[in-house]
């Protein structure tokens, strides 16, 4: 099936409407000794019928889990069926980036929506549009902060997300800044101590995520502080953004920026993407923020309308000197944010205590078993880390019963030998959690 | 149209959570006072209300189910909906992206399978899926170009970019700290050779190119161009995002690319969604694999699995591995064409726009008068003239007749630019009456310029105030 409408009779005349013979001349341009005679090893097309067939096979190579209890960086959230079906609008997911706000004023009033929740979920004054990623999203951080401050070095808390260290370190890297990391204290938060003697005069920004990793929440408000003092920004992240249902924002604690992966906002797994990098900012530096932005204006009659606005910050304007290269973003994801954000409402909050609730219950049962000891004292959301005699052994354990357990710490965090990250949000139930309990007896 | 947070009432919600199974514990005796919050400001609405609101806000949207939308650059064909029925099965959506690989063969077999198709395709020796558009692919690529010069132990400070090229190609550069030299295109639209052999040094990392370029123009003289970069030890990065013009009938790798980037969601008709979300594939010649991201999929007999383990890595540019179910919808596009499918798709989409080039060039100026690829760039430099319309004009005009606007101002080199891409999916009928109207605009430039000017007089809103939206912004709602 190739989608094209062509009849002979069209192609025919066409041809000699375009003053061309054969299609062939068409591509008279490439060299001749470029022109291909067949794509090697391809194989032949597929009615609709065997496409989803053959979809369906690789499917089901798949082994479906019956419960997930890893977070780590992407959860799994009940979403509500309005979620998909307004998402699911071929107005919306057939379109463009909205370039003819004419045209778009349907995803840009969105969009805009999605900013303002995006500000007042994150205590911030102004959200883009969305990055690709949460990680991606506190890399540009982290380098529009270098370019701010003209300082040439980063400080990140080893309790962020491991992935989202190595894709800050990449952008690092490649624009020549220096990453250095800070260690979590015994209760599995930075100790503000610490980050104060670890900041000097080169010091751009810090770099923190509450909750963190491990699924503790930081004292934001005491690390802003020690980084204000020395100068230098806070970049606050989040792992789960349910947990903003409950959370202080970072934006109340003395963040410059707060970036985080919305996924959680009405987005499935999805295996890894595609995601939503939030990206949230204080006013003063809504000029110099990479990403689209949806501003609120007048057409000429004086209705009020939406389009594209600060587009000199980017770089179809503004190429070389533009704040960042992206283009494409996450828009439809966070279209869902918006939507589910919506449907919740206040109850997001409600949410997030079942969440908390869940991860009490799973470790206090866990914290039973022979062995299993509690690692980190301070408050989490719904992930939290334990140790256990055999930590393999146990995720080997519950596989077989079809669940994926817990994330192992060691291969990342050495120091944390045989600890596991666990994470209960609320498709976990009373009675999953006593079977687990009851598996690994 | 109200905003949702203008339809809130206190006590309304359109999502419910479940009671608590486990006990519930006061939450002040887990959490310190200080890292709670005290407010939650979203919206508070009935589902009806929210489907209503979203509904109507979807019809003041357009998309490519609607009408034609031969945007420049952007591919906008059709997308099929049986890759949105099949990614979203449960067994592909479901999984954390943490599940064992045990759990996972099935994706990891259709990660494998597309980069090893993705290879076939464009002549190159591996695919990283990673990267989430094109830009990021671009990024990926440029970090790797810088990558291999270290490894060298070469310093070279500066990215050679045509004139033609996307704003995404110099921004990319600049990101990794390359320095950004423009290259001129000569009077065919191709580049100017003798530029490129004064420009090539042994200080320049890469040449990224856009081949077919922004004009719709294939290289003609591509050889000498991948020549001249490769004898000053250079690299030869291409920017696909035109990759629609030439399936099956040439591979980028065989001209001399070292680097290139896909779009998925242009190429491989994944939709658009208002912006994203997209896929950027980044395909490497021998010389770079081992500089690819992380993690990569090795194979043992049947069994697939990530590995980290490869010691000359940029390392990351994205947590997970990359717009996955994008790239299930892509792959079944693919397989749903099959080798004379995806050739067909190119040859028409070529056809296409020639056809309109020939059917409009009476009416506008067409600076670059040659066969075109994929697309067609016409300027609007004669209706300026004549009568002070600018393409602008004639774009805001076009939604009147249904049409979303082809790309307007780009490339940069063409003042007055209209950019035309119509796609293989639009039939002889649509480009038709597509043209018919772009005519009728023409003489209507001549007949009636302030019915031009004033346009578009049927839509929602009429032309927006951006000098106000970028002077005073507001780009977050507050309550007055």
């Amino acid at each position: 099936m190739d989608y094209c409408p062509h009849t002979q009779a069209d192609t025919a005349d066409m041809l000699l409407q375009a003053g061309v013979g054969r299609v062939e001349e068409l591509f008279s341009d490439i060299p001749d000794k470029f022109r291909l005679k067949k794509i090697p090893d391809m194989p032949p097309a597929l009615s609709e019928q065997e496409t989803a067939a053959l979809l369906k096979t690789i499917g089901a190579r798949n082994r479906q889990p019956r419960l997930t209890l890893t977070g780590a960086g992407a959860y799994a959230h009940y979403i509500p069926a309005v979620v998909g079906h307004l998402v699911g609008r071929a107005e919306f997911y057939t379109a463009y980036t909205p370039y003819q706000a004419e045209l778009s004023q349907g995803i840009l009033q969105a969009i805009y929506e999605y900013q303002t929740m995006m500000a007042r979920l994150t205590g911030m004054d102004v959200a883009n549009a969305s990055m690709y990623d949460g990680a991606s999203a506190m890399a540009e951080a982290a380098v529009l902060c270098a370019r701010i401050s003209n300082r040439n070095k980063l400080l990140i808390a080893r309790s962020v997300h491991p992935e989202y260290r190595e894709v800050v370190g990449a952008y690092c890297r490649a624009n020549g800044y220096e990453l250095e990391e800070i260690p979590f204290g015994t209760a599995g938060q930075l100790d503000s101590f610490t980050v104060l003697n670890q900041i000097d005069d080169t010091v751009a920004a810090v770099i923190l995520q509450s909750p963190n990793f491990f699924g503790c929440l930081e004292d934001v408000e005491q690390i802003a502080g020690s980084a204000r003092a020395k100068g230098a920004l806070l970049i606050a992240g989040f792992t789960d953004g349910t947990a903003l249902g409950i959370v202080k924002p970072a934006g109340e604690c003395g963040a410059d920026f707060v970036v985080g992966e919305g996924q959680s906002f009405g987005n499935p797994l999805n295996y890894g993407g595609p995601y939503l990098g939030v990206f949230a900012a204080r006013e003063k530096y809504l000029r110099r923020i990479p990403g689209r932005l949806a501003g609120r204006t007048v057409d000429k009659n004086g209705r009020p309308g939406y389009v594209l606005t600060l587009q000199t910050r980017e770089q179809h304007i503004r190429r070389e000197k533009a704040t960042s290269n992206i283009c494409s973003n996450e828009a439809l994801c966070a279209l869902a944010a918006g939507i589910y954000l919506a449907a919740l409402g206040k109850n997001l909050r409600k949410l997030a205590l079942l969440n908390v609730y869940k991860a009490q219950y799973l470790k206090s049962k866990l914290l039973q078993l022979p062995g299993w000891k509690d690692v980190f004292s301070a408050p989490g959301y719904n992930e939290f880390v334990v140790t256990c005699p055999d930590a393999q052994a146990v995720n080997e354990k519950l596989e077989q019963e079809g669940i994926i357990g817990g994330y192992e710490l060691a291969p990342d965090y050495p120091e944390l030998e045989s600890a596991l990250l666990f994470c209960a949000t609320e498709l976990v139930l009373k009675e999953d959690i006593d079977q687990i309990v009851r598996i690994l007896k | 149209m109200e905003l949702i947070f203008e339809k809130s009432k206190t006590g309304r919600c359109a999502a419910d959570v479940p009671r608590s199974d486990v006990p519930e514990i006061a939450l002040e005796t887990l959490i310190d006072a200080k890292y709670l919050r005290d407010d939650l400001d979203l919206p508070e609405v009935s589902e009806i209300d929210l489907v209503r609101h979203y509904t109507n806000l979807s019809r003041r949207n357009f998309g490519v189910d609607m009408g034609f939308y031969p945007l420049g650059s952007c591919t906008m064909k059709y997308n099929p909906k049986v890759n949105e029925t099949l990614a979203a099965q449960p067994e592909f959506t479901s999984l954390h992206p943490y599940a064992p690989d045990s759990f996972a063969q099935g994706n990891l077999q259709l990660l494998h399978t597309m980069q090893r198709l993705l290879g076939n395709i464009f002549g190159m020796a591996e695919f990283t899926l990673q990267p989430a558009a094109g830009a990021h692919g671009e990024l990926t690529g440029v970090m790797m170009i810088k990558k291999y010069f270290e490894h060298k132990g070469e310093k070279r400070r500066l990215i050679l970019i045509p004139d033609t090229a996307h704003g995404t190609n110099p921004a990319s550069g600049a990101l990794c700290g390359f320095e950004t030299v423009t290259l001129r295109s000569n009077a065919e639209g191709g580049v100017d050779l003798d530029h490129l052999a004064e420009l090539m040094t042994e200080d320049v990392a890469a040449l990224m190119l856009t081949n077919p370029n922004t004009l719709g123009l294939f290289e003609r003289n591509i050889e000498k161009v991948a020549q001249l970069v490769h004898e000053k030890g250079g690299l030869l990065y291409g920017d696909g995002a035109n990759a629609n013009a030439f399936l099956g009938k040439t591979r980028p790798g065989d001209l001399g690319f070292d680097v290139i980037q896909l779009n998925l969601h242009k190429t491989f008709s994944t939709p658009h969604g208002g912006g994203g979300p997209g896929s950027g594939p980044v395909g490497v010649s021998a010389k770079l694999v081992d500089f690819l991201p992380i993690p990569r999929i090795v194979r043992k007999g049947q069994e697939f699995h990530w590995s980290e383990n490869f010691p000359l890595t940029i390392g990351r540019v994205r947590a997970f591995y990359g717009n996955f179910s994008v790239i299930v919808k892509a792959y079944a596009y693919i397989r749903s064409l099959g080798a004379e499918g995806l050739i067909r798709a190119s040859e028409m989409a070529v056809l296409n726009a020639n056809y309109i080039k020939e059917r409009l060039k009476a009416h506008f100026e067409l600076p670059y008068d040659r066969v075109c690829m994929h697309e067609c760039v016409f300027s609007g430099r004669r209706q300026v003239a004549e009568s002070g319309v600018h393409t602008t004009d004639m774009a805001k005009r076009l939604i009147d007749f249904g049409y979303h606007p082809p790309t307007i101002y780009f490339p940069l080199i063409v003042p007055e630019a209209i950019m035309i891409e119509p796609t293989e999916t639009e039939s002889k009928e649509t480009l038709d009456r597509f043209c018919n109207a772009m005519i009728a605009i023409a003489r209507e430039a001549k007949d009636n310029p302030q019915k031009v000017k004033d346009a578009p007089h049927y839509t929602p809103v009429s032309r927006l105030d951006e000098v106000l939206a970028a002077r005073k912004p507001d780009v977050c709602w507050k309550k007055p």
